[in-house]
């Protein structure tokens, strides 16, 4: 003991690393970005946004869901479609065992939830990844409850939005995993010859096979503030280039400024931006906030 | 041309060297040793057979990426007459990762793309190592969308690492770009026969790949990531890289398996690069076949097919939820 940890009075001293704090777990929350500490109430009362730097934390699907649709008539599509472990796939982890640990963490039992719902009164369907979920990673179920989301989009003769957020293909899957990125981008040719809107929504982080198949099909694409987007990942492009990269690469920002992306949205203004654009898509007047 | 033998062949290669001496003696002696000589050949082609006969995954990503492998413009100078190569995307650049261009197809106009690598240090510098950037890409789709206005069949050939990770490739729009291909293709009112010959690698792969027949060498691999990369990922280093080959499947006849393509075209003994000829008969002849079968369908049947087989892709469960 030093002589200034003899010299404190016991009350003031460290605590001993490792002991429990007396506050309750969660009621503060310490910005990634800005380091603010801030009321998680008052966090979560701003979309997840740090109202100090307006970092945009992610979220899970189904509170983007929460936020995202009007309270009133939801339902859910493709939740009966199920993983399967293919491959009996094992690295360090059985995939199987990973299916099942993902589950319990999220809550959910794949990585994309798919919603049928309005928005401001416009009636949309809404598939949202869920990150949680092995890296909002596309496999088998993902592929199919998008392809399930688009027909029901086409049936009721609605839009349909995705709200990306994922690691890329599922390589626990293999090969289908890759083929997971034409089939999603094939069923959007059929959305698109009716003539219906679809609005992709590219959240933190969007990369790999997610980023190269259905995301940049949207008529409009939006960034969240922020947001990584791309297809190799920082890391691969660093070490192959041996360069460092410029400033702000690969963020939401730096897309719109190469024309990749049509906008960068504020999640708080979200709701209202993407019911403003369907309903001018649609040639109808614009809904009251 | 003398054999390059990748590691696990070097019996192979003793032997053979062996071969050579016993000729270049043969050459300024009076005995015959003919006899010897033919004794040995047999003996390595026996080899070959034992050591070809059990290849694991990683070692057919060897024969896969061999160096002397044929490449894309190895198949369309044996297999077409009149080649033409059109160059460029009108936007950005010609990117020389990926060759395509207007060629004969047994007397039939034909719509050629690949991924191309190089031969020597400066070539595949210059193919970037088979690995395109967007515009490469994007050529492929205005090829693509020339051989659709046209109605000729498109025939592809896939052999690439990957789609090029650079600053530049992600600055121009690399997943707009592979995306845009995945989506055109769906709809493209020509049949597409594409074929993977060396290397299949992820998304750089497929965004040629989308085609109403898939077929594949015997020794090419077709995988979602580099078998060094999923281990990176999921051991946590690339040594497992092995295992991760064995556990992806990435193999022509695991996928075959799998259902996720429609024909293997067996190589020759000890694979493509030891018999250019044998290899360019069997490609002709799977190509052949497959364009009669797609040209005796209409537009319509061609496309619903094409659709029903993207559809039918993944492997999972439905069960009844309240």
């Amino acid at each position: 003991m030093s002589w200034l940890q003899k010299l404190l009075p016991p009350k003031i001293k460290s605590r001993e690393p490792g002991t429990k704090s007396a506050v309750p777990e969660g009621l503060w929350h310490k910005c990634s970005a800005c380091g603010s500490v801030l009321y998680r109430t008052d966090l979560e009362n701003n979309l997840d946004v740090c109202p100090k730097c307006n970092f945009h934390n992610r979220i899970s699907a189904r509170r983007r869901l929460d936020l995202m649709l009007d309270a009133e008539g939801r339902f859910e599509i493709g939740a009966e479609v199920r993983p399967v472990d293919i491959l009996k796939f094992k690295a360090v982890k059985r995939y199987g065992d990973q299916l099942e640990s993902f589950k319990e963490s999220t809550g959910e039992d794949d990585a994309l939830v798919v919603m049928q719902g309005a928005i401001h009164s416009v009636p949309v369907v809404v598939a949202v990844f869920e990150y949680g979920f092995v890296n909002g990673s596309m496999g088998s179920v993902v592929g199919e409850r998008f392809v399930r989301g688009v027909q029901a989009a086409i049936e009721n003769g609605v839009p349909f939005i995705c709200v990306a957020a994922s690691g890329g293909a599922r390589m626990q899957e293999g090969l289908t995993s890759l083929m997971q990125m034409a089939k999603t981008s094939a069923i959007l040719t059929k959305l698109a010859d009716k003539r219906l809107p679809f609005i992709s929504l590219l959240t933190d982080p969007t990369m790999g096979g997610v980023s190269a198949s259905f995301a940049f099909l949207g008529d409009v694409v939006i960034g969240e503030p922020g947001a990584l987007i791309g297809f190799a990942g920082p890391r691969v492009i660093e070490q192959t280039v041996r360069e460092t990269l410029p400033e702000g690469f690969q963020r939401a920002e730096f897309l719109l400024e190469k024309g990749a992306i049509d906008m960068v949205v504020d999640r708080r203004e979200m709701r209202l931006q993407i019911a403003q654009l369907l309903t001018l898509l649609a040639k109808q007047p614009a809904v009251s906030a | 041309m003398k054999t390059t033998f990748l590691d696990f062949e070097q019996p192979i290669a003793e032997l053979e060297n062996k071969i050579e001496e016993l000729r270049f003696v043969q050459d300024d002696s009076a005995v015959d040793i003919s006899a010897e000589i033919g004794h040995l050949e047999k003996k390595s082609q026996e080899l070959t057979k034992t050591i070809y006969g059990k290849l694991t995954a990683t070692q057919i990503s060897q024969v896969a990426r061999h160096p002397q492998r044929p490449y894309t413009l190895d198949y369309i100078k044996a297999l077409c007459t009149d080649f033409e190569e059109l160059h460029g995307d009108r936007t950005y650049a010609d990117d020389a990762a990926i060759v395509g261009g207007l060629a004969r197809f047994n007397g039939q106009s034909v719509m050629v793309i690949g991924h191309q690598k190089g031969r020597d240090t400066k070539d595949r510098q210059f193919r970037n190592f088979g690995m395109p950037r967007p515009e490469g890409y994007r050529k492929a789709l205005r090829l693509m969308k020339l051989a659709e206005k046209f109605g000729l069949p498109v025939l592809t050939f896939v052999d690439t690492p990957g789609a090029y990770p650079g600053i530049g490739a992600e600055e121009r729009g690399q997943s707009e770009a592979i995306g845009r291909n995945l989506f055109e293709m769906a709809k493209l009112r020509v049949p597409v026969v594409t074929t993977v010959i060396g290397e299949g690698g992820s998304g750089g792969a497929l965004a040629i790949a989308v085609g109403d027949v898939v077929m594949m060498l015997q020794y090419s691999t077709y995988s979602v990531i580099s078998p060094e990369g999923c281990a990176s990922i999921l051991w946590k280093t690339a040594e497992k890289a092995p295992e991760a080959a064995e556990a992806m499947g990435i193999t022509a006849g695991r996928l075959k398996t799998l259902g996720l393509i429609d024909k293997v075209i067996n190589e020759p003994l000890g694979g493509a690069h030891r018999n250019y000829p044998q290899m360019m008969a069997s490609m002709k002849k799977a190509i052949a076949d497959a364009l009669k079968g797609l040209q005796e369908k209409s537009v319509d049947e061609l496309l619903d097919a094409r659709f029903e087989r993207l559809m039918g892709y993944g492997k999972y469960k439905e069960v009844s939820v309240a």
